[in-house]
């Protein structure tokens, strides 16, 4: 039999290979970030007024922030969608409680009581002060905990049923805000007025105030390398093996002994972690919490952002990240802008953005449904639609 | 006789609809054990029973002595069972190596758990072939060895196979076979759910006729096999 020469162990397809992209793709993200950091914060001042007001335009150091606000967010958001395969519409609920948790624990609001723990403002000042790092924790701890709340009656649910109900919550939580300025007299949230300004932050001694943008810069990227890490990790590890289990075939994953309530109240308290840090490092980026910015469309954005980038890959999803959050907050003005200057016309593009989503969208499931940076290329298993129908049939 | 599995009079329902209707069976150490009938006649349902991913309406299985009626599909997997699914059921998307490292996901010993890989890819050569190729892309009869590898990862004491020969060539319905009763030799017992009732008794010791929710018949799997009603209603003669 000629063929037995063909049989025998096939050499591994290096685990290697994955780690060693893991790392460029890695090392990509720390030099880009270093390079942007020293453009704005030494180099900008000093380019001619031209250059810097192009800068200023089409990519201000605000939405920098803003837009890594997402990463951190999506990167959650690609736990429970990408690795777990359960849909999550209501992701917004976890942002919503971990911009209050930072309007709660780190400014003057609760008048009632005078807690200081690390905070940066004179004792004498009332509210709750805790430091920006300890309401990190704290914040983490509380989207973990209203997670497994959520989740442990939802999860039991599948796929549509599941997106409903999360789509629910995602409604509830937000309207607990803004109508929450009087439960039974007690103040939970001021309402619309919502509540700021909040307290600085202290890095190493300093105090950043809002307008500190390069700083906060620093530690908005530091938060999403620490998201970034613990992906990749949990992705490595048994956890996202069960997860991703889950996400081909519960049934068979319950038969291989992964205990599926269990898994998935996990990634459904990972993936709100993560939108907990997003909500009190969005929270300090806008100085403030207010009701009526947690809406609907902002889970679409972020389901929009893990679909574009290719939900599971770590690394695609922070692309498409930051392209979507790029062109929301800057990419449509200006260059609606300068479309109008260009050609006279007076159209106003920020307002077509869900069009423009939604055709981007439809383009992608059409052409790209994998994403931008399909997990597979990284050579790990997950998502490619082209060859699920064979797959499925199994010859 | 012990019994590692004892299953009495077991009812299970879909709703309001009784799908097995108080049946009783046992299988010991070292048996190979089929369970044969038509369709619907809730041979799949008794075993996604015993392996917990459906919960008895009346009735008890006890294993090694244990009640495990009622118990979480893990927990089940827990205690030594481990079921190769109807349909297969294998991770399309991820490669031939990582769904048996599913298999043994509830084991941390990981150079028992590099044994039983090289004890699988020993009894299916073609797996290793395979090994790192999308399990979405192998073959039917392929994917059927490696649903049954990766039960046997989990290194169980009994072995729930559903329906292995379906819609497999005869060829490889032979091979699937003969390789379960290498595993019965390697001393791992084995329940076996078949529509395949000439194959399955020609391997079984023991057999149970199931029709219609009941158990109608029992006894060794040669006796049956000579047995007129048997062979008119299943086996085709």
């Amino acid at each position: 039999m000629a063929n037995q020469m063909t049989i025998g162990t096939p050499t591994r397809k290096k685990k290697g290979g994955d780690a060693l992209s893991q790392k460029k793709w890695a090392m990509g993200f720390v030099i880009a970030a270093a390079i942007v950091y020293v453009l704005y914060g030494f180099v900008l001042s000093r380019l001619p007024f031209g250059l810097q007001d192009f800068f200023r335009t089409w990519l201000p150091a605000t939405s920098l922030n803003e837009a890594l606000v997402w990463v951190i967010c999506a990167l959650g958001l690609n736990i429970v969608v990408g690795y777990a395969g359960l849909l999550d519409l209501g992701y917004v609920a976890f942002w919503a409680i971990g911009g209050y948790s930072a309007g709660w624990f780190m400014s003057a609001f609760f008048q009632q009581v005078n807690i200081h723990l690390g905070g940066t403002t004179v004792v004498q000042s009332r509210g709750i002060h805790i430091s920006f790092w300890g309401v990190l924790i704290l914040a983490a701890i509380i989207c973990a905990f209203f997670g497994i709340v959520i989740g442990a009656p939802t999860l039991r649910l599948k796929s549509d049923y599941l997106a409903l109900v999360t789509l629910g919550f995602g409604e509830i939580i937000p309207q607990v805000f803004v109508n929450g300025e009087n439960i039974g007299g007690f103040n939970l949230s001021n309402g619309t007025k919502g509540i700021t300004p909040l307290d600085n932050i202290n890095l190493l001694g300093k105090q950043l105030g809002p307008f500190d943008l390069s700083q906060k810069y620093i530690i908005f990227v530091f938060l999403t390398s620490i998201m970034v890490f613990i992906s990749l990790r949990l992705r490595g590890g048994r956890l996202g093996r069960a997860w991703l289990a889950i996400r081909e075939d519960e049934l068979a994953a319950s038969m291989m002994g992964v205990p599926l309530m269990r898994t998935k109240l996990s990634a459904y308290a990972v993936g709100a972690m993560a939108g907990g840090i997003g909500g009190v490092a969005f929270a300090t980026h806008v100085n403030g919490v207010f009701a009526d910015r947690f809406n609907f469309s902002i889970s679409i954005i972020l389901l929009a952002m893990v679909v574009l980038g290719g939900m599971g890959n770590v690394w695609g999803v922070m692309v498409g990240a930051l392209v979507i959050a790029w062109v929301n907050s800057t990419g449509l003005p200006a260059g609606g802008n300068a479309f109008n200057n260009v050609f006279g016309t007076n159209i106003n593009f920020p307002s077509y953005n869900f069009l423009i989503f939604g055709l981007v969208l439809v383009l992608m499931m059409l052409f790209k449904r994998e994403g931008l940076l399909p997990e597979s290329r990284l050579k790990m298993v997950l998502h490619e639609h082209d060859d699920d129908e064979t797959m499925k049939a199994g010859a | 006789m012990s019994a590692l599995l004892e299953v009495s009079n077991l009812k299970v329902a879909y709703g309001k609809i009784l799908a097995v209707k108080g049946i009783s069976l046992t299988v010991a150490k070292g048996e190979i054990v089929t369970l044969i009938g038509s369709n619907g006649a809730g041979k799949s349902t008794t075993l996604r029973t015993i392996s917990g991913l459906l919960h008895p309406k009346a009735g008890e299985i006890t294993f090694k002595g244990e009640k495990i009626s009622g118990r979480e599909g893990h927990e089940i997997v827990a205690k030594g069972i481990c079921q190769s699914p109807e349909g297969r059921r294998i991770f399309p998307r991820m490669t031939v190596a990582e769904n048996l490292d599913l298999g043994a996901f509830l084991r941390n010993d990981k150079a028992a758990i590099a044994e039983d890989q090289e004890n699988v890819l020993v009894l299916f050569p073609r797996l290793r072939e395979r090994l790192y190729q999308r399990a979405g892309t192998l073959s039917g009869g392929e994917q059927q060895m490696l649903a049954v590898g990766r039960a046997m990862m989990g290194r169980p004491e009994l072995l729930l196979l559903d329906e292995p020969s379906m819609g497999l060539a005869p060829v490889l319905v032979e091979l699937i076979f003969d390789t379960i009763s290498k595993i019965r030799e390697m001393g791992t017992t084995i329940l076996l759910v078949e529509q395949n009732a000439l194959a399955a008794l020609d391997v079984a010791d023991r057999a149970y006729v199931l029709e219609s929710g009941l158990i109608t018949m029992s006894g060794d799997a040669k006796e049956l096999l000579r047995n007129d009603e048997v062979a008119k209603a299943y086996l085709g003669g």
